[in-house]
């Protein structure tokens, strides 16, 4: 019951409609969400490793700032403490990152949050702690352990160009492993059975022509007949709602001598809302009525009588 | 139709005055139900936002109650109204509460205290029978490296890295050897640290591969453990071969109780999910890859913290700690805690307090 035609035909927002899944819920209905495509999680990914530096860059300069201070031998035995501990903190801090923001309630790191995507369960089940201590291990092996690998043997001097081939590459199949799968699923997604999603938020919106807007009107008394409402069905409906929510008065005068034209009505003038809202409410109360004895009309081109 | 629609705007004696902004049926459905909405609204952007504790209990309480009704207000609205502004916030709503009561009940800090509580051991006694494989792969690898060394000190070199040996090699004169198993030397101490750090990312590495290669059926992992305990055989034979090999297992086993039952259990892990993958039972595929990888998951964030240990020890414990005996007893104390952690821990809590999702026995 969750998933019909009129559903699969609303406007997506912009997103892609390969990437529109219907995600049933344990009540067993289905809530429309949209997979964050390639460039999203990308643009994420460097979001994250960009904050991930810049935090390391401030513990460097802070460091650096104790070791001058404090006259420390970087080469005494606290020197070399501070060494190993900062390598430590390094895996902690990175891996901790990811961990705490998807942990929480918003299940998307900083960079995440600013393209607007999270993580969720793919079943539509619960989003377990597991799961997210899974998909961001597995990141570990597909980005920095081949980076540090190549970087750190780059810096000791004696990596060979295989070597770098090698990191690349490893780090290349992982990358791309995204553009192979419908779900757009990194390996971290697979194994742990999460993906990436658009976490949207709509504002409640006001009625749509309700009984005080136009009673403000001047004049409330277009009454169209059956065979004048049978003209449009419920995608004309929706097209409809989107302009009387825009409230452009260039749109609706369009749209009013759009409906005038196609009823055969002589196109007046200064009523054009009042008339929009009027056909609205009635179109809108023709199909809904239709809709309870389960007769639905997608579009204008859809005769079923 | 449309008359009969348009006519009443009143129903039941219901605040008529808020009905009488509404004209269609679905209108009046949804000026009924707004309130509970928008409260479900305001929980969900509290808790979004983080602030929880601005939450009243009640608020709380109502909840999962708010978000059932919520979800059938949607489909209802589905079927019964065609306002696409209404549906497309509902369908919003319902997801973003969808998301923070199916989320994550937990913070990191939690999960933390309750992973270290027993959470892990559980994870671990669940893999018990990779486990053991792990330990006979680990022992014939030993044993392997040691012999083929013995027969031909060739194999030493096709085995051990360059610059993993630093010195180590067969027929070395042993003061040398010795050498590289005693303290902290003058001067030598920031090499130390630094070699100390490179084999923790070495190590690391070399666990998180264990557990990343399960993918391939679990064959990578086998051979990579194979390969690391050869490894370890084919040294061991080296400083047997100079009567030093109580002295290197000293030296060997004060960290490495920890950092090498932290590459079993890795291996092990990485074992699970390619044994999962090759035999799924009656799962699916994808199911039985997505159970096993969180399982493993949990058993690998203890690796990492055992293989941090095991480096923190490796960097200086073994530097201060120059006597062989007291290695002995910190290596060997250290193992004995770890299996009675692993067998005991979290015993009897049982699933409950979990998701039943990280539990796999």
């Amino acid at each position: 019951m969750a998933c019909n035609a009129s559903q699969s035909r609303r406007p997506n927002g912009g997103y892609s409609p390969k990437l529109h899944r219907l995600m049933v819920t344990p009540e067993g209905v289905g809530l429309n969400i949209h997979i964050a495509s390639a460039g999203a999680r990308a643009g994420a990914v460097v979001l994250d490793l960009v904050f991930i530096i810049l935090i390391m860059l401030v513990y460097g300069i802070l460091l650096g700032i104790i070791i001058s201070n404090f006259n420390i031998d970087e080469n005494g035995s606290f020197g070399s403490f501070l060494l190993v501990f900062s390598i430590i903190f390094w895996f902690v801090l990175r891996n901790a990152y990811f961990l705490f923001f998807e942990l929480g309630s918003k299940s998307a790191t900083w960079g995440k949050r600013i393209l607007g995507i999270r993580v969720a369960s793919r079943n539509g089940g619960r989003l377990t702690k597991e799961s997210i201590i899974a998909r961001n291990l597995v990141r570990e092996i597909e980005l920095f352990l081949p980076l540090t690998y190549v970087i750190s043997t780059s810096v000791q001097g004696d990596i060979s160009n295989y070597a770098v081939l090698a990191g690349a590459i490893w780090v290349a199949i992982f990358l791309f492993f995204p553009f192979f799968n419908k779900d757009r699923l990194r390996c971290g997604d697979l194994v742990a059975g999460t993906w990436v999603v658009h976490a949207e938020k709509a504002k409640m919106t006001d009625i749509v022509a309700s009984s005080e807007s136009m009673t403000s009107q001047i004049s409330t008394d277009y009454q169209f007949s059956d065979a004048e409402l049978d003209i449009y069905g419920e995608y004309e409906l929706k097209t409809l709602e989107k302009v009387l929510r825009e409230d452009n008065a260039d749109a609706e005068r369009a749209v009013y001598e759009a409906i005038c034209n196609k009823l055969g009505w002589m196109p007046g003038g200064g009523d054009e809302r009042a008339f929009l809202e009027n056909y609205y409410t009635q179109l809108r109360a023709r199909l809904e009525g239709g809709m309870r004895f389960g007769k639905r009309r997608a579009d204008k081109f859809d005769r079923q009588d | 139709m449309s008359q009969a629609e348009t006519a009443s705007t009143t129903i039941g004696g219901i605040d008529t005055s808020v009905m009488s902004n509404a004209i269609l049926r679905s209108d009046r459905f949804r000026v009924e139900r707004e309130a509970e909405w928008q409260r479900l609204d305001t929980i969900i952007t509290h808790i979004e936002k983080g602030r929880t504790r601005r939450i009243s209990d009640e608020d709380a309480m109502a909840l999962p109650t708010l978000y059932r009704k919520t979800v059938s207000a949607l489909s209802i609205a589905r079927e019964s109204s065609l306002d696409d502004g209404l549906v497309t916030y509902l369908e919003s709503l319902t997801l973003r509460a969808y998301y923070q009561v199916y989320g994550t009940r937990t913070s990191l800090g939690r999960w933390l205290s309750e992973f270290i509580g027993g959470g892990w051991s559980r994870a671990i006694r669940a893999i018990q029978l990779e486990i053991w494989i792990m330990v006979a792969i680990m022992i014939a690898g030993s044993v392997v490296g040691y012999v083929l060394v013995d027969q031909n000190s060739d194999w030493y070199f096709a085995l051990v890295p360059g610059e993993m040996s630093g010195g180590r090699v067969p027929g070395a004169d042993p003061a040398i050897l010795k050498e590289t198993l005693g303290g902290v030397e003058e001067g030598s101490e920031d090499g130390l640290s630094v070699f100390a750090a490179s084999l923790f990312s070495n190590n690391a590495g070399v666990g998180i591969f264990a557990f990343a290669l399960g993918f391939a059926f679990g064959i990578p992992t086998i051979l990579l453990e194979i390969y690391n305990f050869t490894l370890l055989g084919a040294m061991t034979w080296v400083f047997v071969d100079a009567d030093l090999g109580v002295e290197f297992i000293g030296w060997l086993s004060i960290h490495g109780t920890t950092e090498l039952l932290a590459i079993l259990l890795a291996g092990a892990a990485g074992l699970h999910i390619g044994r999962s993958m090759a035999f799924p039972g009656q799962l699916t595929h994808m199911a039985a890859l997505q159970k096993a990888g969180t399982q493993g998951a949990l058993v690998m964030t203890g690796v990492v913290v055992m293989l941090i240990m095991a480096a923190v020890l490796e960097g200086f414990g073994r530097q201060l700690i120059t006597g062989t005996v007291a290695r002995y007893a910190i290596g060997y104390g250290l193992l004995l805690f770890w299996i009675v952690y692993f067998v005991f821990a979290g015993r009897g809590k049982g699933s409950a307090q979990d998701d039943g999702n990280s539990d796999g026995v």
